[in-house]
């Protein structure tokens, strides 16, 4: 299949007192058309600012993209001006952000917004404008668009809002959606209607996804590939079957462990990833997850790990992986687990 | 069944919010906590759950009801006889950022909790003190001349705890303490509240909206929906057996980490929105989004009753 | 993607696990920097606000030093050298009655820096103080005491200090009561709106949780995170009080002769400006330049504070 992103080798840093934290680092990925891909990660695993990177809407300064390129249709989005850069986002980019609350102008009925990208853009006139902006409130699941039209933002619910997001991103029918945690602020049973929506114009439209999350339940029921940042790199990547029932890095496997599950009994405890994640102002010279990892080797701590192919769609870095380790794998595994 | 730790009889909290509008955020809450049992409180935000929490160790007044604290009915003290009661009831709140003072030193934090109750001598017990607890919540003695803009989440969160267990507590609210961390740090909060439980004898009411991680903590589990507690039963019992539509709703509207489970899981999408806790519907509170409502819930207040032994629903079909 | 180590040869001993203690991960590595270090390390790359500062300084130690040290000082008449241009001698003239305006323009700074420096600090206690109670009780307690405040405050400012002559003489101290009877509200108010913001941030509570009374809780965790906005207004408070103390002595309501202070030398000044401008050049510049100086400093304070308002 054809990708409609590719990420190469970007590096993005922001400048603070005391140095420059390094947010992301050497990170390459794509997305294949049609495909829904989550980047997931903590905070400060530099997710959304690939996120944000990709879109160019890093203010610089502080930020600075050090190195890479970005791709969207064979198109290098990081040589545009600021000007062409405006012809792709919302028209071949959408974006949805997390919180709804501010990310709906309070001053502009909803109508107009969502009308604003597709006046701009693909220069449809005022009826036409007006006809299509019916079509995609009725898309996002939104209740008498005749009058819903005409209403502001403040008329509408958290959810409600974050639907209108979702069909200002579409607007345009952009060949690329950027999700960046569009439930979070929402509650579980306003979220479990996103999702289902999500899912539902997924099949419909065909739009390639990047969900950013940091939710592993969200990953498993809607995305096909998934991405594992950590420390501004990418530490694992495989489809979401791989990652979930066969994670090669320990912090992929970490992450599971630490989370209750339903049928989890009270007295099997949760098995916690000790530590705090590294600092980014001084990114640890080897891996960045070595501080934390309960298999960690000498080597961790002075050489970033290449990256190893477990399958076609699996990879991770991680030294475990590496001959040498496995070699010593018998009494490294019972070391660590003691 | 020995008496209770803490009894909440009749609970309530309004807000005047002008223009003659009143916002019953807890409405006639009752319930009981055995001495070292946690109490899990769930819902979405707006169910008052927060409110019910505060109001609970008297940090908003309540509008009525009593809270019994070992015995104790804390809604009638003086202020300087709550004051010695405090050190029986702490809390954990949700935001690690905003619940540390950004202008006091971490030592100044902690030491606080001690100075007010007069728990330290001088000024170098109290600093021996301060260390002491901060070891006890896996932090060091270098920590506490710091700030809190310098620590991470969940080295906050655990300075919040901290300061909860300066005056030795009993009973503590935890307000939504990981809701604010990170995935992999959530689970050190978890296993150091249940550690601390078990050393010092604590009993919690944990308030969350993550299901997976109440049922996983509490004993017992409490579903709010507007104000009111809609079911409550052993944890087991009210995950495998949910009463209420509510919580058949809630609990199949969280993604679960396994995609093979979320491939065949059948989800109940409620539609609409939380209503208004100013003008909630008639009836049943939550009729208006059940699948499942009669024209006997727009009518008739269903009853908050035991349906089965230690289970309770309040739902007419249940 | 990384294929090769930067530090050669990858062998099978680097390979042997590590025993880690899970204290080391918990390390900080950032410098430490506390919040004022921040806030000073941004005023202090604000050039403006900066020499606003050294202009502050300057003339602060002017006012103190030079009256001293000038072989004139500001009351002595010399008949026999009236209105005399800038010379050697006198360095900044001499007015209509001889007096050296050297002296009396620092001899007027004291005054201008005295008046403005204390009415700025009546208004921040009294200020923090009420709107401190007042932000933090709310409610009942909050509506009684801001209706007072606003029925003082729509009292006109020049009949407060005409029926204030009526009982006093006009000096100094009347100046500074005159204009601390109102003057406060504005900082109250700024208190006020701080208080309602952080009263209900979790540390405050959890501050209530432990048993704190309201006044540890208002002057030990409020106050201090109000100092941002507190700070901002006495800076530009004081500016405006010695500005209030220029007009009210221009209008013959302050400090009397011998006493000099910028108002009246101004007033001075004007009734001959054609004929001897430095009469008024020299006390209407440094009036101008304090002010200036004091509003680029609380302004580059303001920023310091808040980094946000600022594109």
């Amino acid at each position: 299949m054809k990708s409609i992103l590719d990420v190469q080798n970007l590096s993005v840093s922001f400048a603070v007192y005391g140095g420059e934290v390094q947010a992301v680092r050497d990170v390459s990925f794509d997305v294949k058309e049609g495909e829904a891909v989550a980047i997931v990660g903590e905070s400060g695993s530099g997710k959304s600012v690939t996120a944000q990177t990709i879109m160019r809407l890093i203010q610089t300064p502080p930020g600075k993209i050090k190195k890479g390129k970005v791709f969207l249709d064979g198109q290098d989005l990081m040589s545009l001006s600021e000007k062409e850069m405006q012809k792709v986002r919302g028209n071949k980019i959408g974006m949805i952000f997390q919180d709804p609350m501010t990310s709906l102008n309070p001053t502009m009925t909803v109508g107009k917004q969502i009308m604003e990208g597709l006046i701009q853009h693909q220069s449809l006139s005022g009826a036409k404008a007006n006809e299509r902006v019916l079509e995609l409130l009725t898309l996002v699941g939104i209740p008498n668009p005749e009058t819903r039209i005409n209403q502001y933002p403040h008329q509408f619910s958290g959810g409600m809002r974050q639907r209108v997001m979702i069909a200002i991103a579409l607007a345009c029918t952009p060949a690329l959606l950027i999700a960046d945690e569009p439930t979070t602020a929402l509650d579980v049973t306003i979220q479990a209607q996103i999702l289902t929506l999500m899912k539902d114009l997924q099949e419909k439209t065909k739009t390639s996804i990047i969900l950013i999350t940091h939710d592993l339940g969200i990953v498993a029921d809607i995305c096909d590939r998934v991405i594992v940042m950590y420390a501004g790199q990418i530490v694992e990547t495989g489809t979401k079957h791989e990652i979930f029932s066969n994670p090669q890095h320990p912090y992929t496997k970490g992450l599971l462990k630490s989370l209750p599950r339903l049928d989890q009994a009270k007295d099997e405890p949760l098995i916690p990833i000790f530590g705090t994640p590294p600092d980014l102002i001084k990114p640890p010279q080897g891996c960045g997850f070595c501080s934390r990892c309960d298999s960690a080797m000498r080597i961790c701590e002075t050489e970033i790990p290449e990256q190893t192919k477990i399958s076609d769609t699996q990879s991770v870095r991680c030294w475990l992986q590496h001959p040498y380790a496995k070699e010593q794998g018998s009494d490294a595994g019972k070391e660590a687990s003691a | 069944m020995s008496k209770p730790f803490i009894e909440v009889r009749g609970l309530s909290k309004f807000f005047d919010i002008g223009n003659n509008k009143i916002l019953k955020a807890v409405n006639n809450l009752s319930f009981s906590i055995q001495k070292g049992e946690t109490l899990g409180l769930v819902g979405e935000s707006g169910c008052g759950k927060s409110t019910a929490g505060r109001t609970l160790i008297r940090l908003y007044e309540p509008t009525a009801g009593n809270v019994l604290v070992d015995g104790t009915d804390i809604t009638k003290l003086s202020k300087s006889k709550l004051k010695a009661q405090r050190s029986k009831m702490q809390m954990v709140f949700q935001d690690p950022y905003a619940s540390l003072n950004p202008r006091m030193t971490i030592l100044d934090i902690i030491g606080e909790a001690l100075d007010i109750h007069g728990l330290a001598g001088s000024k170098s017990e109290r600093k021996r003190r301060v260390e002491e607890l901060l070891e006890l919540v896996g932090l060091n003695a270098e920590h506490a001349s710091r700030y809190p803009h310098e620590f991470s989440g969940g080295q906050r969160q655990r300075i919040g705890i901290t300061r909860a267990l300066a005056v030795n507590p009993q009973f503590i609210v935890c307000d939504e303490p990981i809701s604010a961390l990170d995935v992999s740090i959530q689970a050190q909060i978890i296993n150091l509240l249940i550690e601390l439980q078990k050393k010092m004898d604590l009993t919690y009411l944990f308030v969350a909206h993550d299901l997976s991680m109440v049922k996983y903590m509490s004993d017992r589990v409490a579903v709010m929906y507007l104000g009111k507690i809609v079911e409550m039963a052993r944890s087991e019992d009210l995950y495998a057996n949910p009463q209420h539509p509510y919580t058949k709703a809630l609990l199949s509207a969280i993604p679960v980490p396994d995609p093979e489970v979320e491939a065949g899981k059948e989800r109940i999408v409620l539609k609409g929105d939380l209503p208004s806790p100013v003008n909630p519907p008639s009836g049943c509170p939550f009729r208006t989004r059940c699948p499942a409502a009669t024209e006997k819930c727009k009518s008739d207040v269903p009853e908050f009753r035991e349906v089965r032994p230690g289970h309770f629903a309040s739902c007419h079909y249940a | 993607m990384q294929s090769e180590s930067k530090s050669g040869a990858i062998r099978p001993d680097m390979f042997t696990p590590v025993n880690r203690d899970s204290k080391q991960s918990e390390k900080i590595e950032r410098p430490r920097l506390t919040a004022w270090q921040d806030i000073r390390l941004r005023l202090l790359s604000n050039k403006l606000a900066m020499t606003g500062l050294w202009i502050m300084v300057v003339v602060v130690l002017f006012a103190i030093f030079a009256p001293i040290f000038s072989s004139y000082d500001h009351f002595t008449n010399d008949l026999s050298n009236t209105n005399q241009a800038p010379s050697k001698e006198h360095w900044f003239g001499t007015d209509d009655l001889g007096r050296d305006l050297f002296a009396r323009t620092w001899k007027g700074a004291q005054v201008s820096l005295f008046v403005g420096i204390v009415a700025g600090l009546i208004d921040l206690f009294f200020g923090i103080i009420y709107g401190g109670i007042m932000g933090y009780y709310g409610g009942k307690v909050d509506e009684f005491m801001n209706r007072f405040a606003e029925i003082l405050y729509a009292i006109p400012y020049l009949l407060v200090v005409i029926l204030l002559l009526v009982v006093m003489e006009p000096s100094l101290t009347t100046i500074i009561v005159a204009m601390s009877i109102t003057g406060w509200i504005n900082m109250a108010w700024i208190v006020r709106g701080q208080m309602m913001q952080l009263k209900n941030q979790e540390y405050a509570l959890a501050s209530k949780a432990l048993g704190a009374g309201s006044m540890r809780i208002i002057f030990r965790h409020l106050i201090p995170n109000a100092m941002g906005p507190i700070l901002v207004t006495l800076t530009l408070t004081v500016p405006s009080a010695i500005f209030t103390e220029a007009f009210l002595s221009f209008l013959g309501l302050g400090v009397q002769s011998p006493v000099a202070s910028w108002g009246t030398m101004i007033n001075d000044g004007v009734k001959s400006m054609t004929i001897y401008p430095w009469r008024l050049l020299f006390p209407a510049f440094f009036l101008s330049l304090t002010m200036f100086a004091f509003n680029v400093f609380g302004d580059g304070l303001r920023d310091a504070f808040d980094p946000k308002l600022k594109t």
